[in-house]
C-alpha cells in the first residue's frame, strides 16, 4: 500500500509543465479581465460563464474520447489542470461533479445514445449535474435509501426525498440514486439504480436548506410521481453500488480534497510577512510541508489512475489527510494572526473573510464525499482488518 | 526501482532476516559489535555500496542507497550502514581514497566544530564532537574541519578517548575529544574541496527520513498483524471499530511520511533539493507520534516489554526524529523559506519544489 506513493514511477512528461503554464496564462488573463475574483469561497463557486470558458479551452472531460467532446488526454494532464484551477481559486464548481465523476460514470456505464447526448455538453461546460444520494434517513449508509423508482410503461415513476443536495437549485440535471427493488439484508448493495434526471421535470420541488455559514448550497429535492423515461437509466438496474465504487478513487484522491482553505494560507503568508517569528514559522512550515506532501501523494495516485489502477484505499488515505489539512489552515491562521492584528488589517484585505469562511466550513470537509469514519473503515479493510 | 536496487535490497533483506536475531539485538544493545552481521554485509558488498566504480566499488546509485536505508530502518539493523555510506560520499566529494568500513562522520551537532592547523609535518586537529554514531567501532571518522582559510575534509584514524553514549534505541552516539591529534597530509583534502557541512546535514536528514519511513512501515505491519491475532471479548481486537479507526490513522500518517521521504529520495538522487529534504524530515518526524503512539496502544502491555520486537522500531523512530533536526526545527525552516517566497508565489514554488535547491542554511 505504501509503495504506491512514488512520484518517480509516475514520471513527469515535460509537456505537463507547458500545460501548467497554459492554465496559468489563461487564469492570469481572466483574472485581469475581471471575469473572476479570489473569493473566500475559492473554487466552490458556481459560475456558468466561467465554466463555459474552461470548457472552450478543452479542460472539461479532458480524458474522454474526442467523439464525446473530450481531448483524449491522460489523467495526469487532467490532474495538472484541476490543481492549477483550484489553487488559483477559480470558480469551477458548476462543472465540477460532471467533469470529475458523472461524466466518467456515463462513459463507463451509459448507453451510446446517452453518451452522445450529454458528454459533449458537459465538456463544453454547458451541462451541470448535481448528485442525489443523501436522504433524511440515509447518509453514510447508502444502502438505506428509500427514494423509490417503480417500473411503469415506458419508464419509471420516482417518489422520495433527497437532502444536502449541493447546487440542485442551479444544476440542470441530477444523478439520482433510487431503489428499484426492496432492501435485502443479505445483499445490501443490490437494488439501487442510477438515473439521469432533468431538474425541471414535473413533480420535482427544490427547497433551499441554508447552511450554518448562512450560505445556500444545500437543497431538499422532493420527487412526487416524477416520470423518468427508460433511456435515462444509467447503466444496469440495481447496479448503482458497483458502478459508483469505481469512481470513488477519482473522487477522493484529487486536489479538491486539500485545496479548500488554500486562499487562507496565501493570505496568512502575506499577512505574516517575510520574517515571521519562530513560533509562527514553525506552524506555517508545518502547513507548507503538508501541502507539499498532499501534492505529491495526489500526483502519484493520478499516475496510478492513468495506468488503469484504482487505488481506492490510497485515495481514502489522501482524503483523510487532506481533510485534516483543510481544517488545520484556519486553526493556524487564527493563532498566528491575532484578533488585534486582524482588526488592524485594511478594509480591502480579504484575510478576515477568508478565515471566516474556512473556519465555518471546516466541519464539512471530513463529512462530504465520505466521512472520516467511513474512510478509515475503508483503510482498515485495505489493511485486512475487516 | 532499478535492477541494481532490487538486487541490493533483496540481498540486504536476506541478511537482515537471517542475522538480525534476538541475540544480535541483545548484544548490540549491550554495546557489543554485531560482527557476524557486519561481515555478511561486507561480503555482499553492501558496506561498500556507496563506493562508485571509478573508486573500485560496486557503485550503487544515490537512489539505491536511499531505498536501502529504508530497509535498514525496517529491520532496525543495529549497524552503521548509512553512516558508512555517507562517510564514503564525503570522502569521494573530497577526492580522498575510500576506506574500508565501518566508518562514521562528523560533526553531527550543529554547534560542534573541530579545528585543523597546519604543522611542519602534517596537521593538528582539535575540538570536541558529540553524538557521533558508532565512533567506538569506526575504523575511521570523516570530519569536516575548519581552518583559518576555509574548510577541509579530514580522515581521523585510530580513534581514542571515545566517551560512550547512546540514543533511545541504544545505538552508539559517542563523544570524541581531539587535543592536537596529528593527521597526515594524505588524510586531509584540498581547501574547500568536498561536501559542505550543510550538505552533510541535509543528506544525513534524508537518510534518517528514509530509515524512519522503513521503520514506520514495519510498525504498521506489526500492529495490523497483532490486531488480527489478539483475541479479546471473543474476537480479534482488529474487529473493533475503535481499534480499526486508530490503526487507519496510523496508516495515514505512515503513508504521508513514506510518500514524502520517497519523493525526497527520488529528487535528491542526482542533485540536492534541500526544500524536499526539509519537508521530508519534518513530515516523517511529525508522523511518529501517531505511528508509535497508536502502535503501542494497540499492542498494550506486550508491546511495552523488552521481549516484543515492536520497540526496536519505535525507539529508533523516537531517536531518529531528533537526529539531524527535529520536525519542529525543519517546519520552522520550511516556514521561513515560504515566508520569503510569500503567499502569492507559494503555489508556483511548491509544485516545482523538487527541481530547486533553496536555502543552504541549517535549521
Amino acid at each position: 500500500m505504501l509503495n504506491n506513493f512514488s512520484v518517480a514511477s509516475v514520471g513527469m512528461p515535460l509537456h505537463l509543465e507547458q500545460l501548467r503554464e497554459d492554465v496559468r496564462g489563461f487564469l492570469r488573463k481572466e483574472f485581469e479581465a475581471g471575469s473572476y475574483t479570489r473569493e473566500p469561497a475559492g473554487w466552490d463557486r458556481y459560475d456558468p460563464e466561467f465554466s463555459k470558458k474552461v470548457g472552450a479551452r478543452g479542460w472539461i472531460g479532458m480524458t474522454w474520447p474526442r467523439k464525446y467532446g473530450g481531448q483524449e488526454c491522460s489523467s495526469l494532464e487532467r490532474y495538472v489542470v484541476t490543481e492549477e484551477l483550484l489553487s488559483a481559486g477559480a470558480p469551477v464548481r458548476a462543472h465540477w461533479l460532471a467533469d470529475r465523476q458523472i461524466g466518467p460514470l456515463l462513459l463507463a456505464c451509459a448507453s451510446e445514445e446517452m453518451k452522445l447526448e450529454f458528454l459533449p455538453r458537459i465538456a463544453a461546460g454547458e451541462c451541470h449535474i448535481c448528485v442525489g444520494m443523501s436522504e433524511p434517513d440515509s447518509g453514510s449508509d447508502l444502502a438505506s435509501i428509500r427514494t423509490k423508482a417503480e417500473k411503469i410503461d415506458g419508464g419509471w415513476r420516482i417518489n422520495g426525498r433527497k437532502v444536502w443536495t449541493s447546487y440542485a437549485h442551479m444544476a440542470h440535471l441530477m444523478n439520482l440514486f433510487a431503489r428499484t427493488s426492496p432492501f435485502d439484508e443479505k445483499d445490501r448493495h443490490s437494488g439501487v439504480t442510477q438515473f439521469l434526471i432533468d431538474l425541471n421535470w414535473p413533480g420535482i420541488t427544490i427547497n433551499p436548506i441554508v447552511n450554518m455559514a448562512s450560505d445556500h448550497d444545500f437543497n431538499e429535492v422532493i420527487f412526487d410521481d416524477v416520470f423518468v423515461p427508460e433511456n435515462r437509466v444509467i447503466g444496469g438496474i440495481g447496479m448503482a453500488w458497483r458502478q459508483v465504487s469505481g469512481e470513488l478513487a477519482h473522487e477522493r484522491s484529487g486536489s479538491e480534497r486539500w485545496l479548500n482553505a488554500y486562499g487562507v494560507l496565501v493570505h496568512l503568508l502575506e499577512s505574516s510577512g517575510p520574517n515571521p517569528e519562530r513560533a509562527a514559522s514553525e506552524k506555517i512550515g508545518k502547513l507548507v510541508t503538508d501541502l507539499w506532501t498532499l501534492h505529491r501523494m495526489s500526483f502519484s495516485l493520478a499516475g496510478l489512475l492513468n495506468q488503469g489502477i484504482t487505488p481506492e484505499v490510497e485515495a481514502a488515505l489522501v482524503k483523510d489527510l487532506g481533510n485534516q489539512f483543510d481544517q488545520d489552515i484556519p486553526e493556524v491562521a487564527r493563532k498566528v494572526i491575532s484578533e488585534e492584528a486582524r482588526a488592524a488589517l485594511p478594509n480591502e484585505d480579504r484575510f478576515n473573510e477568508m478565515l471566516d469562511r474556512a473556519l465555518l466550513y471546516a466541519p464539512s470537509y471530513p463529512i462530504r464525499g465520505g466521512t472520516r469514519e467511513i474512510l478509515r473503515g475503508i483503510i482498515a479493510r485495505g489493511l485486512g482488518l475487516r | 526501482m532499478s535492477e541494481t536496487s532490487n538486487l541490493l535490497t533483496d540481498a540486504a533483506r536476506r541478511i537482515f532476516l537471517d542475522l538480525c536475531t534476538r541475540n544480535c539485538f541483545e548484544n548490540a544493545e549491550a554495546g557489543m559489535w554485531p560482527k557476524e552481521l557486519w561481515n555478511a554485509l561486507t561480503d555482499t558488498g553492501l558496506v561498500a555500496a556507496a563506493v562508485n566504480e571509478e573508486r573500485g566499488g560496486a557503485g550503487a546509485a544515490m537512489l539505491d542507497l536511499y531505498i536501502l536505508a529504508r530497509s535498514v530502518g525496517y529491520y532496525a539493523a543495529p549497524v552503521p550502514l548509512i553512516e558508512t555510506w555517507l562517510a564514503e560520499l564525503m570522502l569521494s566529494a573530497a577526492k580522498l581514497p575510500p576506506i574500508d568500513g565501518p566508518l562514521s562522520f562528523g560533526p553531527i551537532l550543529r554547534q560542534d566544530s573541530v579545528f585543523l592547523e597546519r604543522k611542519a609535518a602534517g596537521w593538528e586537529l582539535s575540538g570536541q564532537l558529540k553524538r557521533i554514531p558508532w565512533a567506538r567501532n569506526a575504523a575511521a571518522l570523516v570530519v569536516i574541519a575548519d581552518t583559518n582559510e576555509g574548510s577541509r575534509t579530514v580522515v581521523v584514524r585510530n580513534l581514542k578517548d571515545v566517551l560512550q553514549s547512546k540514543n533511545y534505541a541504544c545505538e552508539p552516539r559517542d563523544e570524541l575529544r581531539f587535543n592536537k591529534v596529528m593527521v597526515s597530509d594524505d588524510d586531509v583534502s584540498e581547501l574547500n574541496c568536498g561536501m559542505t557541512r550543510s550538505e552533510v546535514f541535509f543528506r544525513g536528514a534524508l537518510f534518517r527520513a528514509q530509515e524512519m519511513a522503513g521503520a514506520m512501515e514495519r510498525v504498521l505491519e506489526f500492529t495490523v498483524t497483532y490486531a488480527k491475532e489478539r483475541i479479546q471479548f471473543g474476537r480479534p481486537i482488529g474487529k473493533f471499530q475503535a481499534v480499526q479507526q486508530q490503526i487507519a490513522a496510523l496508516a495515514s500518517q505512515a503513508a504521508a511520511g513514506f510518500a514524502v521521504a520517497q519523493s525526497a529520495a527520488e529528487s535528491n538522487a542526482e542533485k540536492l533539493s534541500r526544500f524536499e529534504i526539509a519537508a521530508a524530515k519534518a513530515r516523517v518526524g511529525e508522523a511518529v507520534s501517531v505511528v508509535a503512539g497508536v502502535a503501542h496502544q494497540v499492542h498494550a502491555a506486550i508491546g511495552f516489554t523488552h521481549e516484543h520486537p515492536l520497540h526496536r522500531n519505535t525507539r529508533r523512530l523516537w531517536a531518529w526524529r531528533d537526529e539531524f533536526g527535529t520536525e519542529a526545527e525543519w517546519a520552522a525552516w520550511v516556514g521561513s523559506v515560504a515566508a520569503q517566497i510569500g503567499g502569492e508565489k507559494l503555489w508556483e514554488f511548491v509544485v516545482a519544489a523538487d527541481k530547486r535547491d533553496i536555502g543552504a542554511a541549517l535549521p
